[in-house]
């Protein structure tokens, strides 16, 4: 199939729209954690209890990307395509298929799990008053199979390609980027429109449109979710952004732990050049636009974007500094736009229902959705998608459902490394770009780690520290050297060693490193710190003037000894990986204190309550 | 220039030893568009040295320099992109690479403690590998599966809700 203007697009999207369907269709999960829990069998099992009730004709199975269920994969979800009635399943096994194919799409099966939607598309349903998602970014995202791109084209694909290349010009396609007010989306917040238009203005015979999928907070995984899910809105939108600042060449930077979105978009962008909307010409219009895919090699800084080009050009993946901006002297010294996965998903649906739609949704000051990847101690794990200026509180209570194991809810951070952790009096703040900056933290990528009452913010926050540290690439002394100290000083508090001094000049250096380190990564490495600084003072207090840590977590200040509950039933015993306790049967044990590791393992397995853990 | 590698200890010249590997990484560097510009040229080191290390396993000096040579660039450059980037390794991995999640999530959720019983049991440390090559241990940043943290991967297999209790058996399956 070529597609070779407007009309054809048309006149074929119509062609696929109205192709009977079959009475009844089946998505099937099939993200990178969907197989990771075993989605496959699931679907092999769909296949053949179809193929053996011959209901091939009655039934069409579609593997999709993540529908957002995390914390119940492999999910299917089962839709009556004449009455729109659906349920989604969750946890599915495959002794489950046949019972759930029998029920069919208007009961659900006995002895099954089924999920409640939380989600409305703003692009065609009305919002009903219990969803709490609204999705753009994900509109098609575990609803289409994302290595057929006829289906894609079927949801309205690639019609504001050819809005803008056959009615636009690129101004007007800037303009109205500008209008919508997006703003980036991989942390920093920048107008994206901005960033188009300064590239536009550089007159150069080259330029380029760069995507960064180099998803690397640990924590965030909604950049996956989209490659994987609905890869050609990503293609789309980049040659949207060619047309408006005049590249012809789109280059997307993904990280090699993706495997699976690397693969489909391998097989989008052939299937793209295949059609026409992508090469030469496109849509008649005189536009050529291509896409070609370099990929990362495991370097966290290579998500800014000074970094990313030199990691492009084959260079080690240092930053420099700017300016200048790469919209002036980008790749290879040229023009270039630098815009993230999520912040592209978003330019095809301004583009075809215009700005004001787009501003009507979110906060006058940050429009539209953000995606947010829920993890940690969260009941329901998953990926969402909410409009700004949402409460924290909705999402975690309503969407995520709490904390799991009835559990207190302690912090949630955001922002990965960058970021900070925001407390619950916070949870009712409307969330968008300024106020989570206002609150310490920052929207980053959109990884959101629920945390409870184990967790001890002083070794959180020694965890992000590790992390700036393995990552920062040693080029400017604040983040190389000043991040070390950083660390120690937290190991110090953690194994008890600290004093009040320890604490100032912790505070010192952090904001000596924000204010001088060369990039976005050291700037910001700090504000784990001094977040949980403020937040929890009084955990930093404990650590150092009692020797204890209230969350039991610090191996060093914490230690097991066995009460006179213990019956001696020699479970402990038998548990411990060191074999440090010893004891009769029947008979009081004891724990070697020089051999214990402090796992607590024994804490665990104890039926009695007979260790105490101080 | 000739290889001089294979009279360093422990780095055996793998482009001589194995043509048939040499060959199939001469094929893929020969099928890039390459241009006159060196500079651009060496846009393709990186997608060259996955190719490199996804044939050779790993990446020892002489393949380097192999590589340099085909792309006209100095050694010192192939070297300083292996040596920043976690990905490429210059030492020989186990034929299963442990992998333990240490993202945020899996953090959280107790990785810590996996690794420390995979060290227990397999007698090495992170980044290293057994003595018989069987095993090597590593940690990774987040591979986006935080719903089942913490998370293991061995080889491509993805192990969700690891508990300390599962190292053992997680060693069993990787059967020679």
């Amino acid at each position: 199939m070529f597609i070779a203007s407007k009309d054809a697009l048309n006149s074929y999207a119509a062609k696929i729209k109205g192709a009977a369907s079959a009475e009844t269709t089946i998505l099937v999960s099939m993200g990178t954690c969907g197989i990771a829990a075993g989605t496959t069998p699931v679907l092999k099992a769909i296949r053949s209890e179809i193929a053996e009730r011959n209901l091939q004709n009655a039934i069409d199975v579609i593997e999709v990307g993540c529908m957002g269920l995390c914390h119940c994969e492999p999910s299917i979800e089962i839709i009556n395509n004449n009455t729109g009635k659906r349920i989604i399943y969750g946890d599915v096994a495959e002794s489950q298929v046949a019972a759930i194919i029998a029920a069919g799409s208007d009961t659900p099966a006995q002895g099954t799990r089924t999920v409640e939607r939380t989600w409305y598309y703003p692009e065609f349903e009305t919002k009903p008053a219990s969803a709490l998602q609204a999705k753009i970014v994900l509109r098609n995202t575990g609803r289409i199979n994302p290595e057929k791109i006829d289906e894609y084209i079927a949801e309205d694909g690639y019609q504001a390609l050819a809005k803008a290349l056959t009615g636009m010009k690129p101004d007007e396609v800037v303009n109205e980027i500008v209008a919508s007010g997006l703003r980036g989306r991989g942390g920093g917040g920048f107008p994206t429109g901005k960033k188009w238009q300064f590239a536009a203005v550089q007159k150069n015979d080259e330029k380029f449109m760069i995507c960064n999928a180099d998803e690397g907070d640990p924590g965030a995984f909604m950049d996956r979710a989209v490659l994987e899910g609905d890869p050609h809105s990503v293609l789309e939108a980049m040659a949207i952004g060619g047309y408006a600042i005049g590249a012809h060449v789109g280059v997307i930077y993904i990280r090699a732990e993706y495997p699976l979105a690397v693969k489909r978009l391998q097989i989008a962008i052939e299937q793209a050049r295949e059609y026409g909307l992508l090469g030469k010409n496109i849509f008649n219009s005189g536009f050529d636009f291509n896409i070609e895919i370099k990929y990362g090699a495991g370097a966290f800084v290579c998500g800014e974007e000074t970094a990313l080009i030199h990691s492009i050009e084959g260079m080690r993946g240092e930053p420099t500094f700017k300016p200048p901006f790469p919209a002036i002297q980008g790749l290879w010294k040229k023009p270039t736009v630098v815009n993230n996965v999520e912040t592209y998903a978003n330019v095809c649906a301004i583009i075809r229902k215009g700005a004001d739609w787009f501003k009507s949704i979110g906060t006058a000051g940050s429009p539209g959705t953000k995606v947010f990847a829920l993890a940690g101690k969260v009941s329901k794990v998953g990926l969402v998608e909410v409009p700004m200026g949402i409460k924290l509180r909705d999402i975690i209570f309503s969407l995520g459902d709490g904390i799991k194991d009835g559990k207190a809810f302690k912090a949630v951070q955001t922002g990965g490394p960058s970021g900070g952790c925001i407390t619950s009096k916070s949870l009712d703040t409307p969330i968008d770009y300024e106020t989570l900056k206002g609150l310490g933290s920052m929207m980053g990528s959109g990884g959101m780690i629920v945390m409870d009452e184990d967790d001890c913010m002083v070794n959180v926050a020694r965890f992000f520290l590790e992390f700036t540290l393995d990552e920062s690439c040693g080029k400017c002394t604040p983040c190389r050297i000043g991040n070390r100290r950083l660390f120690e000083m937290l190991n110090e508090i953690c194994d008890g060693r600290a004093t009040m001094e320890t604490l100032d000049k912790l505070k010192n250096l952090s904001r000596t490193i924000k204010d001088t380190a060369l990039c976005g990564l050291g700037q910001t490495s700090p504000n784990p710190v001094l977040s949980t600084m403020v937040n929890f003072e009084d955990e930093y207090l404990a650590h150092i003037q009692e020797g204890k840590c209230p969350a039991g977590v610090c191996a060093n200040l914490i230690h097991y000894e066995i009460n006179d509950k213990c019956v001696g039933c020699t479970l402990c015993a038998r548990n411990c990986p060191v074999s440090c306790i010893s004891g009769d049967r029947k008979q009081k044990h004891y724990i070697d204190q020089t051999k214990c590791v402090k796992c607590g393992v024994c804490y665990q397995a104890c039926k009695f309550h007979a260790i105490d853990k101080n | 220039m000739s290889c001089t590698c294979d009279k360093m200890p422990g780095n055996d010249n793998l482009i001589e030893a194995y043509p048939e590997k040499r060959a199939e990484l001469e094929a893929y560097i020969n099928s890039l568009p390459l241009s006159d510009s060196p500079d651009r040229n060496r846009g393709f080191l990186i997608q060259s040295l996955h190719k490199a290390q996804g044939v050779f396993g790993y990446l020892p000096g002489c393949v380097q320099l192999y590589v340099a040579d085909k792309l006209k660039l100095h050694l010192s450059e192939v070297y300083g992109v292996i040596s920043f980037y976690s990905f490429f390794t210059e030492k020989p991995m186990g034929r299963y690479k442990i992998n333990v999640c240490t993202g945020t999530a899996c953090f959280v959720k107790g990785a810590n403690k996996i690794v420390d019983e995979f060290k227990r049991f397999l007698n090495i440390q992170e980044g290293e590998t057994t003595s018989d090559g069987k095993f090597s241990l590593g940690a990774l940043r987040c591979v986006g599966a935080c719903s089942l943290a913490p998370v293991v991967m061995v080889n491509e297999r993805v192990y969700g809700n690891v508990t300390a209790k599962l190292v053992p058996e997680i060693l069993n399956d990787c059967a020679e």
